[in-house]
């Protein structure tokens, strides 16, 4: 355009006004266009925490339970198994559960459970999102093995309370979901008890 | 590269493997329009912002349309119900489709107006007219996806004029429907053609179409040629770049058009059964035909022309002529002089006629037919056809009185704008001379 006599100060106003009220409806325009991929209602309806029933859950068996379509896990440790995780801390990445992502914090302990008997665990390995095996017999993996998780896909290892070894390429723990009790053989997953209790 | 001194830094490293600075001056920068451009120059650029919109929320829809019989209703309703935003994108959608053949029409309309059509434009006009055909079917093919009851009814009857065709009628409407009835499997390739066939010839035809009118210039409300007229540097004098001057006349004309869309799409998305008709609110259902069969507005004067004529394969025969009529205009019209400013009165009536008839055909064609109906459905076919009849017997021999044209360009109804600027300008001089001063 030709500068000859024009007011290039106003012009830089208008251009810069018109810019910044054009910019603006273009940033509300984007919102239901990215909105739109966030899941539909029906998803966040069917990521509605689960209910488990456990009464007949024997000591060293383990169930799988979907919760937002990913696999849970619910497995009974027995004894002797419980007294095998304060012997491998050594081993261990992160064996005071220190991350606090990967675990509500009153899980935040050695079993990384509510009750130690019972361990709750999403059963996605950290690393690349594979399904780790359940292997809870002592030297099934290898012969120093004490029972745990072993994933097939790029051989990390997980202790039956889920926390992970050194050496190996998952970086944590496997994720503990929120969970609670509303009785002695029935457990919530998906939600804290505090968010339970209201509803 | 034009003589301007070559582009430094990254637009100069694009320049040297790319023609960006080049391809954006000769559409753009020192593409020169003329400068007396009116109100119905505002819809071709409409008409590629409606474009990019349908593109777009298009794009968006398919992420969780279901193309089968037995899923696509339900997932139309899930989208409107379940997904964040979903019945703004799929109202922006439908509503989408009506703009798009109004902004058409309008920007058609215009070509009539002011004989843009006319040598040396012929082919500009044919491609439009592609275009045009091409949005019909891609308009046509969308609206079966719904699964409605009207998409699938609609869909029904439009094959079924391909029956009509002598000798492979039957075949060539199994061969279209890809089954014996309107089915699954023509739900499915009609998904196909309309979300990725159709589209995709409408992007390229819109790319042949303005590289063909920015080779031969855009006509104007005079309808007289502006290359006439050329300064020094070979400018046409009353050419104005395209932008800045029409990138923000046509900015105004999109926010002006948001404007009256938004309207529609948050108050009245079916506007009353008009964009969306409510038979199509219920699935659709192979063994109940509705009362009543309507194709949306957009194609009612077609669907009346062919309802008018009491036999089958003439029925046909007129709905194919009256569309393909239009793509003879370049020829059909000799005239002397291109816009409607200097043609004879016998050309405006003609035209004033010429749309009165597409209007009642238009109405009637979303009526259901009662005898009175297409006695005047008929007349009125007749007017649209008599319009190029008379157009051609008018010009070709020589009957209309012309106005003489003018050598330049005038500024029509909005003379007083400049007038008001430089009066304007006048006044401050006055009050302060020495400010604006020549720099």
């Amino acid at each position: 355009m030709k500068p000859e006599g024009a007011d290039l100060r106003r012009r830089r106003l208008l251009t810069g006004a018109a810019g910044v009220v054009g910019g603006v409806g273009v940033a509300y325009a984007a919102v239901p266009f990215l909105s739109y991929w966030q899941p539909s209602v029906q998803a966040e309806a069917a990521a509605a925490p689960v209910e488990v029933d456990i009464s007949k859950l024997e000591p060293g068996q383990k169930i799988d339970v979907e919760w937002r379509g990913k696999p849970i896990w619910v497995f009974r440790r027995t004894q002797e198994e419980l007294d095998t995780l304060p012997k491998l801390n050594d081993l261990l990445r992160d064996p005071h559960s220190e991350v606090v992502t990967q675990q509500p914090p009153y899980c935040q302990n050695l079993p990384r459970s509510i009750k130690p008997e019972y361990g709750v665990m999403v059963g996605i390995c950290t690393h690349l999102g594979c399904i780790p095996l359940y292997e809870p017999k002592p030297g099934s993996v290898d012969d120093e093995w004490l029972g745990g998780f072993f994933c097939p896909c790029h051989g990390s290892k997980y202790d039956l309370a889920g926390r992970v070894y050194k050496g190996v390429p998952a970086p944590l723990n496997l994720a503990v979901p929120p969970y609670w009790y509303p009785s002695e053989s029935r457990i919530v997953i998906g939600e804290h008890q505090e968010e339970g209790g209201a509803s | 590269m034009s003589g301007d001194a070559k582009a430094r830094g990254l637009r100069g490293w694009i320049d040297a493997r790319f023609p960006f600075t080049k391809l954006w001056e000769e559409h753009a920068a020192k593409y020169y329009a003329p400068k007396n451009f009116n109100f119905w120059y505002y819809f071709g650029s409409l008409a590629i912002f409606v474009l990019v919109l349908q593109l777009f929320t298009g794009i968006w829809l398919t992420m969780y349309y279901k193309p089968s019989a037995e899923h696509a209703f339900a997932s139309v309703e899930y989208i409107m119900r379940d997904v964040h935003w979903g019945w703004l994108i799929r109202y922006l959608h439908s509503t989408g489709a009506s703009a798009f053949f109004i902004v058409i029409y309008l920007h058609m309309f215009r070509g009539l107006l002011y004989g843009s059509y006319r040598k040396p434009r012929e082919l500009l006009w044919l491609i439009g007219m592609a275009i045009y055909a091409i949005l019909m079917a891609e308009a046509f093919f969308g609206y079966l996806l719904p699964w409605g009851q009207m998409s699938y009814w609609g869909a029904q009857v439009i094959t079924s004029l391909f029956g009509a065709v002598p000798g492979i009628g039957e075949k060539l409407m199994i061969w279209i429907r890809g089954d014996y009835t309107v089915s699954d499997v023509t739900l499915n390739r009609f998904f196909a053609l309309h979300v990725a066939a159709m589209p995709l010839l409408l992007v390229l035809l819109v790319v042949v179409h303005l590289m063909a009118l920015h080779e031969v210039g855009s006509n104007n409300p005079d309808g007289i040629d502006i290359k006439r007229h050329k300064d020094a540097n070979g400018i046409p004098l009353d050419g104005i770049p395209f932008h800045p001057y029409y990138t923000v006349k046509d900015m105004v004309g999109v926010t002006v058009f948001l404007i009256v869309f938004a309207l529609v799409v948050f108050y009245s998305p079916t506007m009353l059964g008009l964009f969306l008709e409510p038979e199509n609110f219920e699935p659709a259902n192979p063994l109940k035909t509705p009362e009543h069969i309507a194709p949306v507005w957009y194609f009612t004067p077609f669907y009346s022309i062919l309802r008018c004529v009491p036999d089958k394969l003439w029925g046909v025969v007129a709905l194919a002529a009256s569309i393909f009529v239009l793509f003879l205009l370049p020829w059909l019209d000799r005239g002397r002089v291109r816009s409607v400013r200097y043609r004879g009165r016998g050309f405006k009536i003609a035209l004033a006629l010429f749309v009165i008839a597409v209007l009642i055909l238009g109405h009637l064609g979303a009526k259901p037919p009662t005898p009175g109906r297409n006695l005047v459905a008929r007349s009125c076919a007749v007017l649209y056809f008599g319009y190029f009849v008379f157009l051609w017997v008018y010009t070709f021999f020589d009957l209309e009185k012309t106005k003489p044209e003018p050598e330049r360009v005038t500024n029509g109804s909005v003379k007083w704008i400049p007038q008001w600027i430089q009066w304007q300008r006048l006044e401050k001089a006055k009050r302060e001379p020495e400010r604006v001063s020549p720099k």
